[in-house]
């Protein structure tokens, strides 16, 4: 967050576990290096951050309940003792001649909870080593995670309004699955920053000469020493870049503005249904004269508040940027935080309008990904949610940061593969065509999808509903329609509540036709390409039985060749090396399908 | 009626006909048990409960009837890059599973479809709405299946 100073200094390295059988203890590195494969422990206020706020609290509530009886001691008045306080706990001890005990007991209660965190601070270590990141914690019931770097779905850094004050943020590492994360809470907020970019490069199967020539000394800011190739040299002007190494925020590529920002949440879904409650309400009360609704109705009002204040505030500081690995997406005004997915970990993309926003021309922005972080935002946002509102220019920005890497890449590789295998090319110019050819597939995919936002009929290219579907899809048919873009599929849907769906072909499942009675009736069938589970189903009904069939064949097919030419998994391997000749690996990516704003850097 | 929706080309491998008594008894014991449920509705004395049991009774009879169809038309497929599994007379379904897509097979065997000498198939992919099942394959070639799948998995092995 820029302004954002680190809270107080982070001590110096605690003392390290002992040595483990095999971990050879390395010593004398003068700044903490936490990615370096050995043991290390979290930030030491630790503790306090997780639940030593209550006590804190605890020693509050004693010190307010005793202040009598201190400021007497300390101060003795002429009087003496008071006596009679026995309502008072304190008081009552202190008449008893107990106080000795209690102030005992208190102590010694707040020993072992102090001595429980700080046990519990001690047992948690974690490491990162070169193909995976494991942590260790529990003391009774000890618990292992390791977790392989090249399934990580997302980084996500946390700052919590209270960690933010001692400097510390929250690390986690997202997985697939349910519970599958591996959280770092807490480190310093530098070192959090370091320790992500560190464990995605690791996951990017970045060359480890190039980490070399990064400079180990002077860890999280890549500094190009006696890099040579024109590969790496491209590389590292990436990695120059200031993008959120250190403090620095990336560039946005997207400005949230407050006033779209409450025009869209007022203008959303929620508002109607509570215009529908109030209208519900206001009519029962005045033909029955009864006001009981109201009472019912009331924590309803007041969470709608919290709902539209949640919204706007979350989304305040929305932005959006990307960098050497990923989209990093940042929300939240006091606490904040900060995701990174790695590219290709976007399973479908939806954009949606409301009829209430057409008239402004806004559109959403939603993904299905496999993770889950535990990142709650205003109904989820966070999690899958990478434009909360914005026009269509702000759409397509979006989408220039997610496509390349998304469709683009598997989109040429397929075409060079065919190209191979007709004998019109050699791998060394298919190795060298890939950057460009990629950034050509995924603008004609971009443009193919802007066509398809607002239009209907066979405009852009798309198979629509026959005429007879209109019993199915009074006003959509003409609009409800799919097409097939490079490395993508994509599924035009609803006439007044717009939405396209684009369901990048390496990530596809598996793929469905089903066909009902009333459906079979009129020939019509339906289509769905089965992604991760998430807000968005890609499916869509009454289309052409024989138009559905075709398309099934061919988006199935495509989706085996897509899926085999996906990289994502290790985005950048074979950076740094010779450019390969099996045509499975990849040079540096382009400058110019990374950035869209290329010319401010 | 237009013709219903096939996909061309297809030579599908059925899977054995003797998984429609395990299918027609469960149908059979579930209408009953709940035919034996409603009937609880007599004593109330109005007509609508013996319509209800009537109805449950004749649902039913109809979905055993119509058991050996369905179990005739559940189907797969062994493609180049994918398993292509179809089911349903009323509700047809294909769904097309590229190899690589899959992260595990189940093969379950109740005590019943155990009797017969059959095998459940389950495919599990990242997706949930996946869902694709092949029961009833006889047990030998479940196995045989199985390992088959997992082998053409692992050679094409893919991201999520």
């Amino acid at each position: 967050m820029s302004g954002w100073t680190p809270g107080p200094e982070y001590p110096p390295e605690p003392p390290r576990p002992p040595a483990k059988p095999g971990v050879s203890s390395k010593t004398a590195a003068p700044a903490i290096d936490f990615t370096d494969g050995e043991w290390h422990r979290l930030h030491p206020a630790t503790p306090l951050l997780k639940g030593g706020l209550a006590l804190i609290v605890i020693i509050g509530i004693f010190l307010n309940s005793a202040r009598e009886q201190l400021v007497e001691f300390f101060l003795p008045g002429p009087d003496g003792r008071r006596g009679g306080q026995s309502d008072d706990p304190v008081g009552y001890a202190v008449d008893h001649g107990l106080l000795l005990f209690v102030v005992l007991g208190i102590v010694a209660l707040l020993v072992v909870i102090v001595a429980i965190f700080y046990v519990s601070w001690r047992m948690n270590t974690f490491r990162v080593t070169a193909d995976t990141v494991e942590v260790r914690s529990g003391v009774f019931f000890r618990t292992n995670r390791r977790a392989r770097l090249d399934r990580i779905q997302g980084i996500n850094v946390q700052r919590q309004l209270f960690a933010r004050i001692f400097g510390a943020a929250k690390l986690e590492i997202n997985q697939a699955g349910n519970d599958a994360n591996v959280p770092l809470a807490y480190l310093r907020s530098a070192s959090a920053e370091e320790v992500r970019s560190e464990i995605l490069r690791r996951a990017s199967g970045r060359a480890e000469s190039e980490r070399e020539a990064a400079g180990r000394a002077q860890p999280g800011i890549a500094q190009p020493a006696g890099a040579s190739g024109v590969l790496e040299k491209r590389l590292n002007e990436f990695l120059a870049e200031p993008l959120g190494e250190g403090e620095t925020e990336p560039r946005s590529v997207v400005r949230m503005h407050l006033g779209r920002l409450i025009g869209s949440a007022v203008l959303s879904g929620f508002t109607l249904f509570l215009v529908a409650i109030i209208v519900a309400v206001v009519v029962s009360i005045v033909t029955t004269g009864e006001y009981f609704l109201l009472f019912v109705f009331f924590p309803t009002l007041l969470g709608s508040f919290s709902y539209y204040s949640r919204r706007v505030v979350k989304s305040l500081r929305y932005s959006i940027a990307s960098t050497p690995d990923g989209i990093r997406i940042g929300w939240g005004l006091l606490s904040t935080s900060n995701e990174t997915l790695p590219p290709g970990r976007v399973h479908s993309i939806r954009l949606s309008q409301p009829l209430a926003w057409r008239p402004f021309g806004w559109w959403e922005v939603k993904i299905n990904r496999a993770s889950h972080s535990s990142t709650k935002g205003a109904d989820n946002q966070a999690n899958t949610t990478i434009l909360p509102v914005g026009s269509k220019e702000d759409v397509t920005r979006v989408l220039e940061l997610i496509l390349p890497q998304l469709v683009g890449l598997s989109a040429a590789e397929a075409d060079a593969a065919e190209a191979l295998a007709a004998g019109h090319t050699t791998a060394e110019d298919v190795v060298a065509a890939q950057p460009e050819l990629a950034v050509e597939k995924s603008s004609e995919t971009l443009s193919l999808i802007e066509a398809g936002m607002t239009s209907s009929g066979d405009e852009g290219g798309f198979t629509n509903s026959p005429r007879r579907a209109a019993v199915l899809r009074w006003f959509s048919w003409r609009r409800n329609g799919f097409r097939e873009a490079p490395g993508a599929v994509l599924l035009r849907k609803g006439a007044i509540w717009r939405q396209l769906i684009v369901v990048p072909l390496p990530r596809v499942q598996s793929v469905g036709i089903t066909q009902g009675p009333l459906l079979r009736r009129l020939g019509l069938a339906a289509l769905q390409f089965h992604t991760v589970q998430g807000p968005i189903t890609a499916s869509i009904g009454a289309l052409d039985q024989a138009q559905a069939a075709e398309f099934f064949e061919t988006s199935a097919a495509h989706a085996v060749g897509a899926a085999r030419a996906d990289q994502t998994h290790r985005w950048l391997e074979g950076v740094g090396d010779a450019p390969s000749t099996s045509g499975q690996q990849w040079p540096a990516p382009d400058p110019s399908f990374r950035r869209v704003d290329g010319e401010t850097s | 009626m237009t013709d219903r929706l096939d996909l061309d080309g297809a030579s599908w491998t059925r899977i054995s006909p003797k998984y429609k008594w395990p299918e027609m008894a469960s149908y059979a014991l579930s209408g009953l048990v709940l035919a034996g449920v409603s009937a609880f509705t007599w004593f109330t004395g109005q007509w609508w409960g013996y319509a209800l049991t009537a109805g449950i009774l004749v649902v039913t009879i109809l979905l055993v009837a119509f058991t050996p169809r369905r179990v005739r038309s559940i189907g797969y497929q062994l493609r180049d890059d994918d398993l292509l599994v179809r089911r349903g007379i009323f509700f047809l379904r294909f769904v097309a599973v590229p190899y690589g897509r899959m992260q595990l097979i189940d093969v379950n065997r109740g005590p019943v479809v155990r009797a017969l000498g059959l095998s459940d198939l389950k495919f599990v992919t990242a997706a949930a709405a996946s869902a694709v099942t092949i029961p009833g394959v006889p047990a030998a070639e479940a196995d045989r299946l199985r390992d088959k799948l997992v082998e053409l998995a692992e050679t094409r092995r893919a991201g999520l």
